[in-house]
């Protein structure tokens, strides 16, 4: 866990309401399926944003305006600084991956999959990616995605790639394991049409991101933990759905 | 020089800067931060005689200057704060802890500070019964002189350590509450818990609270906080710890000079990990300001 200060240097749309930010600045501290959380001027909580990608000395965040504070985040400037907590959760745990591992991520669950998907094609695996969207316009990273491995997209009407959920485009995939972020319907889904091990990001209204307030615990199987600490990533067999 | 040393119950504090209890852990989260030695000393994570998990998530709620928490003592439960906790702690904070007891009953209230009493790193016990988040739990203690009256009188029968009973702001008449502990036997009180509130999501319309209400702090209460601090050193001999949206220095000045010989600090925790290491080390600057040469001169009856 670390606090830096990170300069935006680029913050605009990829769809009507989703964004990507870049930001500049001491990024040692952060490893795929890790969150930062963000001191919003006006505020009171910090807001909890997934790692999408890493540079040298670049953050790359993918979020969606759904309230006050993203709204504001949307209209942050080019050259504004970021008080930012970095290196917090678990994140994914690369050594489970096997040789083809799948990788499943829902709406705004799709950004963490992309550092995850860039590490594990280091590791020379084979990867298959499923991403999940409402519609067409709401798509965002599917090329980014294709340099990294097979991919498939799903929209729920149909307006683009296989119409449905992400479960729908499962059929035919011969994976070792997942790897998923999304929504909980679509992560329970995920988890009940699986027969293979896998891993699901949750998330949950924290109060202050690094294991101190207990806001945002939840039951497992291996006991309770925090989704912030322990989480946000937890293996299929310890969740209690 | 200034002097931010304060005497809290017979313990020197290097300074009036303690971590109020469920924003602080069992201290080690913050240890990865800075070294939580500098501290006065910090309130434990409130502890109880069972484990508990609390209550059902969402239990955190942005407000304006605030934040809304229901969390419901979630804990490991006495034995194991004992065993696993304490040790862990020991690791990375030299000096004598507060620790935060809740319960459901005046038993179990003494069960667990007779057992934290024994504890060596353990300075002082403060007792919780404000918990806004339990039902039938520690805020019937808390809005009830009788009761309040009762379960200090029974811990202080068990224990040699100094008891401190955390009050809750959620009441009529605070002073009264405060009396009813210091006519039971406690040693000092602290103050003041967190305000019941409560917020509705426009889109939902329904509470974003799954428990509908909680405990309300943030810079929002200070004044109230303030108020009440001012209040009950005014109507009491024992010290009193001053708490409640405290986030700068400036702020620990005037809950002293409001009559508190010590203060807490609650919510800043949770947005800046660094808070109270910021106002430790902001203090001599202010202290100068003010011209104030010791902390000491602003407690009453010093």
């Amino acid at each position: 866990m670390k606090q830096v200060f990170l300069k935006i240097t680029k913050n605009e749309h990829l769809t009507k309401d989703v964004l990507k930010m870049v930001l500049k600045g001491d990024v040692s501290d952060i490893k795929a399926g890790q969150f930062v959380n963000i001191k919003i001027e006006g505020e009171y909580l910090r807001r909890p944003i997934s790692v999408c990608d890493l540079g040298k000395n670049t953050l790359t965040l993918i979020y969606k305006v759904v309230g006050k504070g993203t709204e504001i985040m949307a209209n942050m400037k080019k050259g504004e600084v970021l008080d930012v907590l970095t290196g917090l959760g678990n994140g994914y745990d690369l050594s489970c991956a096997g040789e083809r591992p799948l990788l499943v991520g829902g709406g705004v669950g799709v950004p963490p999959l992309y550092l995850l998907a860039k590490e594990l094609k280091k590791q020379g695996k084979d990867i298959t990616v499923t991403l999940g969207f409402n519609t067409k316009d709401e798509i965002f990273y599917e090329k980014e995605f294709s340099k990294l491995g097979k991919v498939f997209v799903t929209t729920v009407d149909g307006s683009y790639g296989i119409k449905g959920f992400v479960t729908n485009a499962l059929e035919n995939v011969d994976a070792t394991y997942f790897y998923s972020c999304g929504p909980e319907p679509m992560l329970k889904a995920l988890s009940n049409a699986t027969k293979i091990s896998g891993e699901l990001s949750f998330e949950e209204r924290m109060g202050c991101g690094f294991g101190a307030c207990m806001g945002c615990s939840c039951k497992t199987l291996t006991g309770n933990k925090r989704i912030c600490k322990e989480g946000p990533v937890m293996k299929k067999e310890e969740i209690i759905w | 020089m200034v002097d931010t040393k304060v005497n809290l119950l017979g313990i020197e504090l290097d300074n009036p800067i303690i971590p109020a209890s469920g924003t602080f852990g069992y201290g080690y989260e913050f240890a990865e931060f800075y070294d939580i030695n500098m501290l006065g000393t910090f309130s434990f994570k409130g502890t109880t005689k069972e484990p508990r998990f609390g209550n059902p998530t969402p239990r955190i709620a942005e407000c304006t200057a605030g934040m809304i928490n229901s969390v419901g003592l979630q804990n490991p439960g006495v034995e194991k704060v004992i065993a696993e906790e304490l040790p862990k702690l020991k690791k990375v904070f030299n000096k004598k802890v507060m620790a935060n007891v809740g319960g459901f009953s005046i038993d179990e209230y003494k069960e667990v500070c007779e057992k934290l009493d024994k504890e060596e790193q353990v300075g002082w016990i403060e007792v919780n019964i404000s918990c806004p988040n339990v039902h039938g739990g520690g805020m019937s203690f808390g809005t009830d002189p009788k009761s309040a009256f009762e379960v200090t009188k029974e811990v202080k029968k068990v224990t040699t350590k100094p008891i401190i009973v955390k009050l809750s702001p959620n009441v009529t008449d605070i002073v009264s509450m405060a009396k009813a502990v210091e006519d039971a036997g406690a040693d000092g009180v602290s103050l003041i818990n967190t305000l019941l509130g409560m917020r509705i999501n426009l889109k939902t319309r329904e509470p974003v609270i799954k428990n509908v209400m909680g405990g309300f702090s943030g810079p929002a209460i200070f004044p109230v906080a303030v108020r009440m601090v001012y209040q009950v050193a005014n109507a009491v001999k024992i010290p009193v710890i001053g708490m409640g949206g405290i986030a700068t220095a400036e702020d620990v000045i005037e809950m002293m000079m409001a009559g508190a010989t010590a203060v807490e600090i609650g919510a800043q925790n949770l947005i800046d990990p660094y808070a109270s290491k910021n106002i430790i080390e902001d203090l001599p600057r202010v202290m100068k300001k003010y011209k104030i040469t010791s902390l000491k001169e602003l407690i009453k009856g010093e």
